[in-house]
């Protein structure tokens, strides 16, 4: 028996001026999961996922969008904004290392722990730069069979 | 340990969530890093933390978290408030710094989970 009769499509618009909401979107995505009856473990990481990737899009680039899909083997999420760019991807998947400021910190981020977490939660992650332009991270989860992660 | 002898303990006062304060707590852990709880935190219902915006709330919230507790006396705004009654989550506060605020819980048997 299928456990979802059609794809779940859902997009955001991840506001970079407004801290107070940043968190909203995910928010919205574990509320439709926990609707959805899925397991409260896969409904974590993609939440942990999401949320870092709205809190990288409010603290670097103001803002971007959102994709999600849920179907009936993963759930997978597209965030892209059109921030400035990493410089050095190698230094940027270090934990530790960031260029966030003051007002980063204030919120509890900007530890460098962003994209680390992505990757950590997901099974599948991959992310595009360019400077100038913006950067765009997909990350999937799968349903049955993903990773343990402690 | 319910939320209830959190209270006692810490001398907090409670901000919201009366009609949860005898829910059950069986771990805790403590930061101000919200990256940090959610690298590493699982199945831990209190956090202590001396970090008072929205995001304190959104972590709890995205890591299932049923009750946070402000040290160092600071107090959480309104509209902290509304994002915990949307979800349920308990605000103490209490005076006493997060170093001693943890080991009054840890010592009276609320551990943290590796």
């Amino acid at each position: 028996m299928s456990f979802l009769s059609e794809l779940i499509k859902l997009v955001y618009q991840v506001d970079g001026d407004d801290f107070t909401a940043a968190g909203s979107a995910s928010s919205d995505v574990k509320r439709i999961m926990k609707q959805l009856g899925m397991d409260s473990e896969i409904t974590r990481r993609v939440t942990i996922c999401m949320y870092e990737g709205e809190m990288n899009m409010v603290i670097h680039a103001k803002g971007g969008e959102a994709f999600v899909e849920i179907d009936d083997e993963k759930v997978k999420i597209l965030m892209k904004d059109k921030g400035p760019g990493i410089p050095d991807l190698n230094l940027a998947m270090q934990e530790g290392w960031t260029t966030a400021d003051e007002t980063a910190r204030n919120l509890g981020f900007g530890a460098g722990m962003g994209l680390p977490n992505m990757k950590r939660y997901s099974d599948e992650f991959q992310i595009e730069t360019k400077m100038g332009e913006g950067t765009t991270v997909t990350m999937q989860i799968w349903l049955n069979g993903g990773k343990k992660v402690a | 340990m319910k939320i209830r002898e959190v209270q006692a303990i810490l001398n907090a006062t409670l901000v919201y969530g009366e009609e949860f304060i005898d829910k059950e707590m069986i771990s805790a852990c403590g930061s101000d890093l919200m990256s940090d709880v959610l690298a590493y935190v699982k199945e831990q219902g209190l956090l202590l933390t001396g970090l008072v915006n929205p995001q304190a709330i959104r972590t709890a919230e995205m890591m299932d978290m049923k009750c946070i507790v402000f040290v160092r006396g600071k107090m959480p705004d309104s509209s902290m408030i509304q994002l915990a009654e949307e979800h349920g989550i308990v605000l103490l506060c209490t005076e006493y710094h997060m170093y001693k605020a943890c080991g009054l819980l840890y010592s009276n048997g609320l551990c943290g989970k590796e």
